[in-house]
């Protein structure tokens, strides 16, 4: 068999994809807070197992330590604050509809996408031009830190700027009156 | 929490390979994955792993709450910094070329510099929202 690799890439995505779902449903069904949480936290970190898959090891290390990580935390954090009740369900339809709609767009939207892995997309033009400027350009082989860093270097600036701001406000928001933490 | 035998000895093996780990991404994300966010994530997740075992004010004694509230902006700062020091430097915003000797030296540090801010900021925002969450009790 030529393509081993690639049918045990594929066999590997669809059993990842197949927890995926098995984990969306069992957030949306669970009544416990505090599963609902370890949930999360799991879901994440297969999502950051996808990314590696993908080839996206960036990504999929920022998912792994903010959302199976830090975001873990935070929400074991409001538990603790707040309770692990979850309130009565009442069916209300305005909810639903918004939902479903929204759902009806993203779906609508995505059918636009270029099909997974084609050659002929926008980012796959631009992409081979940094492929060869980055390492005679900045030195740095790693041609994901040369873009966010050098290439795009105003965009990350302007993350660090949302990062802080997240900061700040939950700061404002949960520090109580006249009290130096 | 605070009396679990198990957690704090694993705890203790834990945390220095943690912070070891985020400066190998830190400082290795020019060459592998990784840069100054996650090394930042990382890092503040040792701190918060301390925090929840020993309790926050044993935290608050190594990275106290009002350093991490003033590092928060430095991060920002120090990015801002480097692209003002191109600026200076007759360069565009943000374009390292002039920092260092030749281009591609100059590329090197500042991107160095700017991932060193970026690890500030994350790391310090992260401590902080854990902070603020810890520091409030049940209502």
């Amino acid at each position: 068999m030529t393509n081993a690799p690639l049918v045990a890439e594929a066999l590997l995505s669809l059993v990842l994809m197949g927890f995926v779902a098995v984990l969306a449903v069992a957030i949306l069904r669970v009544r416990g807070l505090l599963a609902l949480v370890i949930l999360l936290g799991a879901y994440s970190f297969i999502m950051a197992t996808l990314f590696v898959v993908l080839d996206a090891v960036d990504v999929a290390m920022t998912e792994a330590s903010v959302g199976a990580g830090i975001s873990t935390v935070l929400f074991l954090g409001a538990l603790y604050l707040t309770g692990h009740g979850e309130a009565d369900r009442q069916r209300r339809i305005v909810p639903i509809l918004v939902s479903g709609i929204t759902a009806v767009v993203l779906v609508w939207g995505m059918s636009d996408l270029p099909a997974f892995g084609s050659a002929d997309q926008p980012i796959h033009a631009q992409g081979a031009d940094y492929l060869e400027r980055s390492l005679p350009d900045t030195g740095i082989p790693n041609v994901v830190t040369a873009v966010l860093a050098s290439y795009r270097g105003f965009d990350t600036l302007g993350e660090t700027a949302v990062v802080f701001t997240a900061a700040i406000g939950v700061m404002v928001l949960l520090r109580r009156r006249g009290e130096r933490s | 929490m605070r009396f679990d035998i198990i957690l704090r000895v694993a705890a203790k093996f834990i945390l220095a390979p943690l912070l070891l780990f985020a400066l190998y991404v830190q400082f290795h994300g020019d060459y592998g994955p990784g840069g100054g966010f996650q090394a930042g994530v990382i890092a503040a997740a040792a701190v918060i792993l301390y925090a929840l075992i020993n309790g926050q004010a044993a935290a608050e004694r190594i990275v106290p709450g009002g350093l991490v509230e003033r590092l928060v902006p430095a991060g920002v700062l120090i990015y801002a910094a480097v692209g003002i020091v191109s600026l200076l430097l007759g360069d565009n915003f943000l374009d390292y070329d002039h920092l260092a000797h030749d281009a591609v030296h100059g590329q090197e540090w500042g991107v160095f510099l700017v991932e060193a801010g970026v690890f500030v900021t994350v790391f310090s925002s992260m401590i902080a929202i854990f902070y603020a969450f810890a520091g409030r009790r049940p209502t």
